[in-house]
């Protein structure tokens, strides 16, 4: 054990309270999927928590501090949910090697909270008799028991207590029902120091460190299973009484509704069209808020400071730049509450069973539907969520097309480019050409992914159907607590990114189209001469043959580049080039007024619906995103699979787009 | 009986379950143990995969995994 249960154990209990603990105990939450344990962690930690990455391991794992006592803090660990220490999913092997130390650079923890929900007792408990088998010091977290008593379940706690050897405490983490009593069982824990293993006859024989029934014939871990199950189910028997007058169970009635036959689907496709609705017009208001905000605040800069090089740095590098990212956080935190509070409803597991027939034509896997859907607000959290599928092929095969969902970032780069060409007009009449172009992006980011997927499965990611099996949590009211701090993470690391890659990239860009200055006389009076001659500027001149098929001209090209990093630089990436971010009026406004004016040598617009067109396909195709790249390396733990995405995205979306524009001019267009 | 062809609303007890892979082990595991009581809920709507209560929670698994699986009607 480690040396602070060695400091505290032999001490009583409540003089070990006062004392100062220089190392603090580390207490990890573990249990299944669905069992309030984030609520129990959130209601432990409060606000002391954050979402840490460990280092050389994809552990993304919740921490935070609890104070047990006035003066007794304890770092908790948040576990990914698991069924059994026979790990089949990443989730599960990231939980089950914190949990028996086996994580590279994580100590094994000091004591484990097992959550139990109460109202699903046997199977809760076939996880919590695996971790009672470590020997680990441990609590049982009895939650939901508000549910249990609701539904007239009456627990028998000591005796379930006696059953599993192991402290037993009853908790409603909304109503902080409980916490209390965990933290005295936690310390008393930790005191105690490691247990005996218990001697049951269903466990695994001889077993050194870590048991794994995989070891065993398959007739005696069969056998070894059931017999652990007629167990827990005599545990739950003795140990509960049950009053309920068999009432209908309430989420088998709104399924009755929810995956209908035929209301199934309908409802899916109307919750889609809500979020995209909302998201395009609630979204609208604080976006010109932000957008307001930071144009003030560029052209308040540019009056009150002296002219020069560092003002020109703060408010066409920083400030267009930053300001230009940050417009989004509205869009992006209306998108994580809608998946936030669909997964927590447990609606998430239904789409995904309305949608397994469908997904596997493809070769993909029911659960890939809720990956798929958060890539819609951005891939890293929706490649993050695909460890849940057990298939590692059909995992990799689910990371491949996830960035071919249209995420936030491409969002602004539709809106400028209709806003700039295709405002005002309307098909058959009534629907604006606008947001029938925007669906069209979707869908065709959509299709293609789904004939990617079709060829990666049929090719080198070829593996039989997997199985699919799945758990249809009961429908839930929602955790406001949960989404509001699911909320905060997702701003912080958006946040975050925009205070540094983005403010950097900016800042980059900035220098590359400022520097070499032209010439003393005309830099600062002739703009478009400046940017030419910069090194962005020769760079773009560089890749101008191989994008001019494109449509696209220097000054496009020089946006294509600095987008690779992160698409939504492209926007200020033309706003530093057409130097723009220096307006009175809104950004957005002035640069397309800006695209619309400019013109080649001979007098062409450059920019054409077409060209607009062009951009947005390449756009929905390309992989222009530093974040997802890092994300699939470290998810696959290789280089091979993110420079694969980067290399055939690219060229697919260069072939996509070039058929769009030299189709276009074919017909006539542009 | 096999549980893919379990006609939809019917209560069973599990009988065995054939196999010795991953799955059949995470299968037990979650309670898809002999003797334990299920009940057919309903099948999704393009007919696969279906919806099985089992013990106190309701599980979703293709009628693929459910041959392997089976039952006996109970009562």
């Amino acid at each position: 054990m480690s040396a602070a249960t060695e400091t505290l154990s032999g001490t009583r209990l409540h003089s070990s309270w006062s004392r100062d603990l220089r190392q603090p105990l580390t207490v990890a939450v573990a249990g299944n999927p669905n069992t309030g344990k984030t609520s129990l962690f959130n209601t432990l930690t409060g606000l002391r928590q954050k979402v840490a990455n460990y280092p050389g391991v994809t552990v993304e794992s919740k921490l935070g501090q609890w104070s047990v006592a006035t003066d007794c803090l304890v770092r908790v660990i948040d576990l990914p949910g698991l069924y059994s220490l026979e790990a089949t999913s990443l989730d599960e092997q990231i939980a089950r090697d914190v949990l028996l130390g086996h994580a590279a650079k994580i100590a094994k923890p000091d004591v484990v909270i097992v959550t139990v929900d109460a109202t699903n007792l046997t199977r809760n408990l076939y996880l919590a008799t695996q971790v009672i088998e470590t020997g680990l010091p441990l609590v049982v977290a009895l939650t939901m028991f508000d549910l249990a008593e609701r539904s007239k379940l009456r627990i028998d706690v000591q005796k379930l207590s006696d059953f599993l050897g192991v402290q037993v405490v009853p908790v409603a983490a909304k109503r902080r029902r409980g916490i209390d009593e965990l933290g005295q069982a936690v310390l008393s824990a930790a005191a105690a120091g490691s247990r005996e293993k218990p001697n049951w006859s269903f466990s695994i024989p001889n077993q050194n460190g870590a048991p794994s029934l995989s070891d065993l014939s398959p007739e005696s871990w069969q056998e070894l299973l059931t017999a652990r199950y007629r167990w827990l189910e005599k545990v739950v028997a003795e140990s509960t009484k049950n009053d309920k007058t068999q009432q209908p169970n309430i989420s088998e009635r709104i399924d009755a509704f929810v995956t209908h036959k035929f209301l199934g689907p309908l409802i899916l496709a109307v919750v889609m069209l809500l979020i995209f609705q909302t998201i395009f017009s609630w979204a609208n208001l604080p976006m010109n808020l932000i957008d307001h905000v930071f144009s003030a605040l560029g052209a308040g800069l540019r009056t009150h400071s002296p002219p020069g090089i560092l003002t020109d740095l703060l408010v066409d590098g920083v400030i267009a730049g930053v300001g230009g990212v940050l417009v989004f956080l509205p869009q992006i935190l209306l998108l994580f509450l809608f998946i936030t509070l669909l997964e927590d409803s447990g609606y998430m597991a239904r789409a995904a069973f309305l949608m397994d027939r469908l997904m596997r034509a493809f070769g993909l896997h029911g659960k890939a539907f809720v990956p798929l859907l958060s890539s819609f607000a951005c891939a890293v959290p929706g490649i993050m969520a695909t460890r849940t599928i057990e298939n590692p092929k059909d995992r990799v095969a689910t990371i491949m097309i996830a960035p071919f969902m249209s995420c936030s970032a491409r969002l602004p780069v539709y809106t400028l480019m209709i806003g700039a060409f295709f405002s005002g007009q309307k098909v058959l009449g009534f629907i604006s050409l606008g947001a029938a172009m925007i669906l069209g992006m979707y869908l065709l980011g959509i299709g293609v992914a789904i004939i990617v997927a079709w060829i990666l499965k049929h090719t080198f990611l070829n593996a039989p159907s997997p199985p699919f099996m799945m758990e249809l949590p009961p429908y839930r009211m929602p955790n406001l607590a949960n989404v509001a701090h699911t909320l905060l993470a997702r701003v912080g690391v958006f946040l975050k990114q925009a205070g540094t890659v983005i403010m950097a990239i900016s800042i980059l860009m900035w220098v590359l189209v400022t520097f070499p200055r032209a010439s003393a006389t005309v830099a600062g009076s002739d703009h478009a001469i400046q940017v030419e001659n910069s090194y962005a500027g020769r760079a773009g001149r560089v890749i101008e043959p191989l994008i001019a098929p494109l449509g696209f001209d220097w000054k496009i090209g020089i946006a294509l580049i600095s987008s690779f990093a992160a698409r939504e630089t492209v926007i200020s990436t033309l706003a530093i080039v057409y130097k723009v971010g220096d307006d009175s009026g809104t950004e957005s406004t002035s640069l397309v007024a800006a695209m619309r004016n400019a013109r080649r040598a001979d007098g062409s617009h450059i920019w054409t619906p077409l060209v607009a067109l062009s951009l947005m396909v390449f756009f929905v195709l390309a992989c222009q995103c530093m974040s997802t790249v890092a994300i699939v390396r470290r998810e696959t733990n290789s280089w091979r699979w993110p420079l694969f995405m980067v290399s055939y995205m690219l060229v697919l979306a260069y072939v996509a787009s070039l058929i769009t524009y030299q189709g276009g001019r074919l017909i006539g267009l542009g | 009986m096999t549980l893919d062809k379990t006609p939809i609303g019917s209560a069973v007890r599990i009988v065995s379950i054939e196999g010795s892979d991953i799955l059949t082990l995470r299968l037990m595991e979650m309670g898809m143990v002999p003797g334990a009581p299920a009940r057919v809920i309903k099948s999704a709507p393009l007919g696969d995969p279906i919806q099985i209560c089992l013990g106190d929670y309701h599980l979703a698994l293709r009628r693929n995994e459910a041959r392997t699986i089976t039952v006996a009607l109970s009562d």
